[in-house]
């Protein structure tokens, strides 16, 4: 991989029983960069995702990591602590439904805080102020801050957990259809808020979708995915302006006329 | 002296099992430690755990004290220190500065430890975590990691709502810098009296079947903020018998119509007192 890369995977492949979930997949990512995984559902997007992110052993492959320092780290041959340290640190994991990964029974800015409080914060009102500060940037009022999740819109909710998920300040975060379930308004919004932070914290992305319109608007690359194999990936734009592969050229037929 | 029991009722095998659980425990302060707990001869919920960690410590020239709730004169308190005596002939004694052996419910005596004596505790719940994390493989992993923001959040949502931490019993301690322990529900008063003890402390939850210990001369802290520091609260008033102004107090209601006094928990500190002329 090149020296500069955030994230590469060569020859990942799982198989779920009788079902190739994943075949021979490369990818690559580098920082502040963000990668759209598109294709229908059963395509492999979500199996990716997990076995990018450590969540799940491929098969055959190997997934790098390059930490802070520059050291490359093989992702599914780390010690748990580290992969786990990772996750609430230098990783973020972005789920489509909130409620996965919220405590809905802690206040909101408990929610924020429990990152850094992961990380050793002890300090009750920096942590505060911090989750005020992240709350505020992605719109939620500061007056909400001690109440709890479950009495929060689902567009709310979204973006409490991408405060969460965002106020350790980490270098790459995972998205798993970070805008699915939200009614057409809200996700307009909602991928606003994303592009802003994502842009200018300079986080690099992986993110699942089966939406190519969230995929237009968010991603610098795209990779099409059809029964576990990549069938073609590139610019955003030139994919989808320009379709080579017979399945991608269905995708984009099938919804570029809204 | 023994009458048809083994010295102090449980077999020789099984006090050999739990002394081995008992030196892992030592050797790891705070680790909670499984063992194989025996059927007692009182429910779940009176001691178990603790009567069998005592069983399996007490040698024939020891001294036993037994406290419930720091008194020497309650139910629990009355039959296991009768049954030791009986099963294991052994000295009893309510004084806390002559007794080698404490077992204990819900406090810690008033009169300081010295070195070469041992607390027992009587645990129910072991498991700092089993409240905020229902799963116990999952909080086997945490503790194995020490991942104890879970537990801080906790402490976040106490300040946020309350203003303080409002823990007042079984308030979550850090062993030695490493494992998050219960301290068992004593008050969150005693919970400065854990820290370097030169007692050897050991812990026994016979339902759950764990044990753990902290050896003497333990670095104990109570979780906290920086800027919400631990503090060990008491109610403001004095001893009404004695007249103590430093010890932990019970509220007893005196009559029907709403009258109130208070009193040490402690009973032998507070007799003590009033041996030595103090009154409430």
């Amino acid at each position: 991989m090149a020296d500069d890369t955030l994230l590469a995977a060569r020859g990942l492949s799982r198989r779920f029983g009788a079902v190739q979930a994943l075949d021979n997949v490369d990818a690559e990512l580098w920082p502040g960069e963000v990668l759209a995984i598109v294709g229908e559902s059963g395509s492999g997007k979500t199996t990716l995702l997990d076995v990018l992110s450590g969540r799940l052993r491929p098969d055959r492959g190997v997934a790098w990591y390059r930490d802070p320092a520059g050291a490359l780290h093989d992702v599914h041959a780390m010690p748990e602590p580290m992969l786990r340290a990772l996750h609430r640190s230098d990783w973020g994991f972005v789920r489509q439904n909130p409620r996965d990964a919220l405590r809905l029974g802690v206040t909101a800015g408990g929610n924020v805080g429990e990152r850094l409080m992961a990380q050793g914060a002890r300090h009750y009102g920096r942590i505060r102020d911090t989750a005020q500060d992240w709350l505020e940037r992605v719109e939620i009022d500061a007056s909400r801050m001690d109440d709890l999740p479950r009495t929060f819109s689902g567009g709310m909710l979204q973006r409490l957990q991408i405060a969460r998920t965002l106020v350790t300040h980490p270098r790459l975060v995972f998205m798993d259809e970070p805008t699915g379930g939200l009614d057409v308004s809200v996700q307009a919004r909602l991928l606003d808020l994303i592009r802003t932070l994502v842009a200018n914290l300079h986080i690099a992305v992986v993110l699942v979708t089966h939406d190519l319109s969230v995929a237009r608007l968010l991603a610098h690359r795209i990779m099409v995915m059809q029964r576990g194999c990549v069938v073609e990936s590139g610019l955003t734009d030139q994919v989808l302006d320009d379709p080579h592969h017979p399945y991608t050229q269905l995708l984009v037929s099938s919804v570029l006329q809204a | 002296m023994t009458h048809g029991y083994n010295f102090a009722y449980l077999d020789e095998q099984t006090k050999r099992m739990i002394r081995r659980a008992l030196l892992k425990a030592v050797a790891i302060p705070g680790h909670q430690i499984p063992f194989g707990g025996r059927e007692m001869p009182l429910p779940y919920g009176w001691g178990t755990g603790g009567i069998q960690l005592t069983a399996a410590v007490l040698g024939a020239s020891d001294v036993l004290k037994v406290i419930d709730q720091g008194a020497d004169d309650t139910t629990n308190a009355v039959s296991i220190r009768r049954f030791f005596a009986r099963t294991a002939g052994v000295a009893t004694t309510t004084v806390t500065t002559q007794a080698t052996v404490i077992q204990t419910r819900h406090r810690i005596p008033e009169t300081p430890l010295r070195d070469g004596q041992i607390m027992v505790y009587q645990v129910p719940l072991p498991e700092p975590l089993a409240k905020l994390e229902p799963s116990r493989a999952e909080a086997a992993r945490m503790h194995a990691l020490a991942e104890y923001g879970l537990m801080q959040v906790k402490l976040y949502e106490d300040v946020t709502r309350y203003g303080h931490v409002s823990i007042s019993y079984d308030y979550p301690v850090l062993a030695n810098h490493r494992y998050l322990m219960s301290p068992s529900p004593i008050p969150a008063f005693d919970n400065p009296k854990l820290h370097m003890s030169p007692a050897l402390q050991l812990f026994g939850a016979g339902r759950e079947k764990r044990l753990y210990a902290l050896p003497p001369w333990t670095e104990v802290r109570s979780l906290d903020f920086d800027d919400h520091p631990f503090r060990a609260t008491r109610a403001p008033q004095v001893c009404g018998l004695c007249g103590a102004a430093d010890s932990y107090l019970d509220e007893v209601v005196i009559d029907d119509r709403g009258s109130r006094l208070f009193v040490c928990s402690d009973t032998d500190y507070c007799a003590g007192r009033q041996e030595a002329g103090h009154g409430g």
